[in-house]
């Protein structure tokens, strides 16, 4: 964006040292568990996680171990997957519709609906886990994988952001398309959503990511072993005895590295959707 | 309420034949608002509305499998109770910590991201903000092992070059929330600091322009620019961080591995709730604490708003 020429000043200089410092506190940690994924769980038990490395420790051992079965690692990794694209794309799907909604028609009670939203997005979600926790059990729907998503699909945060995308949409498409004929509901499939587009790529990070890293809630709907989310499983398997830290330390690395991959290439909507709810229209 | 209004919206249309009166629901600009916002409507009703009211009700219960009893104010009085009452302090000073920190320094380095002088502002913006995308069961995996008990581990053998014995850093309460609290600076630095540059962009360069021209020092740019107009994104990252810190949870449970800690130096407020109400089955006494809860966090979000809405005042 700056085209105008900077010139390096000791400023620059201090300022550079300063971020190199904090990029090295960022990565560290990770650095330090990629290194600890290669060496022996005897290792990591008996010396903590450092960042030593010893040429003849290092193998991808833990990783042949995992991928040669025996645990459920896999079922957990399949679990997470199928909860996230599930999920992700009904929030998606509904979220959208709402704050479309909500931005393009005039109703009566559109600003009580509104304001619903905004109650939603203020009240801590840990309030009212022990009554859905009761009712989910009502519904039959405890240690099953819709169980661990259905109750927060239609997410607050991105019915606003929606609704925000929305507002700035042009309306005279909107006429022009019922002039054309076009249904209300054939209007936003056809016309609206393709339009919604970058929005949806933002909303889609914030919602995918959020599933995939999804703590408290799956912690108390899922309950046996094959059924659990990957961040539940490697929960599991933090033992005092440290007997399963093989899989643990190389199973979290495999945990992040999908989400790395994916924000190399779409960094841009990474931020626009984790930082979407600072958004002010 | 919005099925009512259909019913009578449908009522009300004059339709001489049934396909007619179809082809009219498909158009109708009346009826399609309430069809684009029913999904909200329905999952408000069974999964937010319902859950409130039951647990604000459950609070005042005994609640037993098959026999249920009002208590009236009992799980109430109950709460008032060591365990508790450390449950609270934990979650309160790891807030007030995570403020202390997550505010003021990545408000300081977004402004100097953002400055004229700063290279490679991409390449740090985006390392920066990669913690944020590991899960808190990664990151507490990891913290848990940098911070091991072990001579070896990562932080005691960093502190052992310079004469510093190894401790077990999570079995004191001091060292136990200074490793939450960096924990928490670790993953949260990089969004913080997005928030703030996205603050910072939306102030007008012609405030900086006009005020070189009247020679303003970069600190007096800083004071009465740059902060006053970071002051609505401030107040956001600030409420976000208080819901964030007083519903800490995972965090805690992670570095311990399960939701005991010793002498309950990890102990959260929801980590009370998780014990109280999933662990022991106590629903009632576990709604009593997600309402205490719900007030805490209104009470301060209230106090905040009332706080900055004075601080307004006084400027104009």
């Amino acid at each position: 964006m700056d085209v105008t020429k900077r010139k390096f000043t000791p400023s620059s200089l201090i300022l550079l040292i300063i971020f190199i410092i904090i990029s090295v506190f960022a990565l560290f940690p990770l650095f330090a568990i990629a290194l600890g994924s290669l060496k022996p769980s005897t290792e990591i038990l008996r010396f903590g996680l450092n960042l030593k490395i010893q040429p003849e420790l290092l193998s991808f051992k833990n990783y042949s171990f995992i991928f040669n079965g025996g645990t459920d690692y896999f079922s957990w990794y399949k679990n997470s997957i199928l909860i996230t694209i599930t999920s992700t794309i009904l929030c998606l799907l509904f979220t959208s519709m709402v704050g479309y909604g909500l931005a393009v028609y005039q109703f009566k009670f559109k600003n009580l609906i509104f304001g619903l939203v905004l109650i939603v997005m203020m009240i801590p979600v840990e309030i009212i886990m022990l009554p859905l926790y009761k009712l989910t059990m009502g519904l039959g729907l405890m240690d099953t994988l819709l169980g661990a998503f259905l109750p927060f699909v239609v997410a607050p945060i991105p019915i606003f952001f929606f609704r925000q995308y929305a507002s700035g949409l042009p309306k005279d498409l909107l006429d022009a398309a019922r002039v054309d004929g076009c249904t209300e509901v054939g209007i936003y499939f056809r016309i609206m959503m393709p339009l919604m587009a970058p929005a949806f790529s933002s909303m889609a990070i914030l919602q995918a990511l959020h599933s995939w890293n999804n703590f408290l809630w799956p912690l108390i709907v899922l309950r046996s072993s094959e059924k659990l989310t990957l961040p539940i499983g490697l929960s599991t398997l933090l033992t005092p005895y440290g007997n399963n830290y093989d899989v643990l330390i190389a199973g979290s690395v495999m945990a992040i590295f999908p989400v790395l991959i994916l924000y190399i290439f779409f960094q841009r909507y990474f931020i626009e959707g984790m930082t979407a709810g600072g958004v002010k229209g | 309420m919005a099925n009512s209004n259909l019913d009578l919206h449908k009522n009300g249309v004059v339709a001489p034949t049934k396909k007619k009166k179809l082809r009219d629901l498909l158009y109708s600009q009346t009826v399609a608002p309430y069809f684009f916002v029913f999904p909200f409507l329905i999952t408000f009703v069974i999964f937010f509305a319902y859950p409130v009211v039951t647990t604000i009700v459950m609070s005042f219960q005994e609640v037993l499998p098959g026999q249920v009893s009002f208590v009236g104010l009992e799980n109430y009085k109950e709460l008032w109770n060591p365990t508790f009452l450390k449950a609270i302090k934990n979650s309160s000073v790891y807030t007030i910590l995570t403020l202390a920190i997550l505010i003021p320094i990545p408000l300081v380095l977004a402004v100097f991201l953002n400055s004229k002088v700063m290279f490679a502002k991409n390449l740090f913006r985006s390392i920066t903000f990669i913690p944020a995308l590991t899960s808190v069961v990664v990151a507490g995996i990891i913290f848990r092992l940098i911070f091991g008990q072990q001579e070896g581990a990562l932080l005691n053998s960093i502190l052992g070059i310079i004469g510093v014995e190894p401790r077990a850093w999570l079995n004191h309460a001091g060292t136990s929330m200074f490793t939450l609290v960096v924990l928490a600076t670790w993953k949260w630095m990089g969004i913080n600091i997005l928030y703030f540059l996205a603050g910072l962009q939306n102030i007008p360069k012609e405030l900086y322009e006009s005020a070189e021209v009247d020679g303003a020092s970069t600190w007096r740019k800083f004071l009465h620019i740059t902060l006053p107009l970071l002051k609505p994104i401030s107040i956001y990252v600030f409420t976000i961080s208080i819901y964030g810190g007083f519903s800490m949870f995972a965090e805690s449970y992670m570095l311990y591995g399960s939701n005991k800690s010793p002498n309950n130096i990890g102990l959260t407020i929801v980590g009370y709730l998780y014990s109280k109400g999933i662990e022991q089955n106590n629903l009632g006494f576990g709604s009593a604490i997600g309402i205490t809860l719900l007030v805490i966090t209104l009470v301060i979000t209230f106090i905040q708003l009332k706080f900055f809405g004075m601080f307004k005042k006084e400027e104009q």
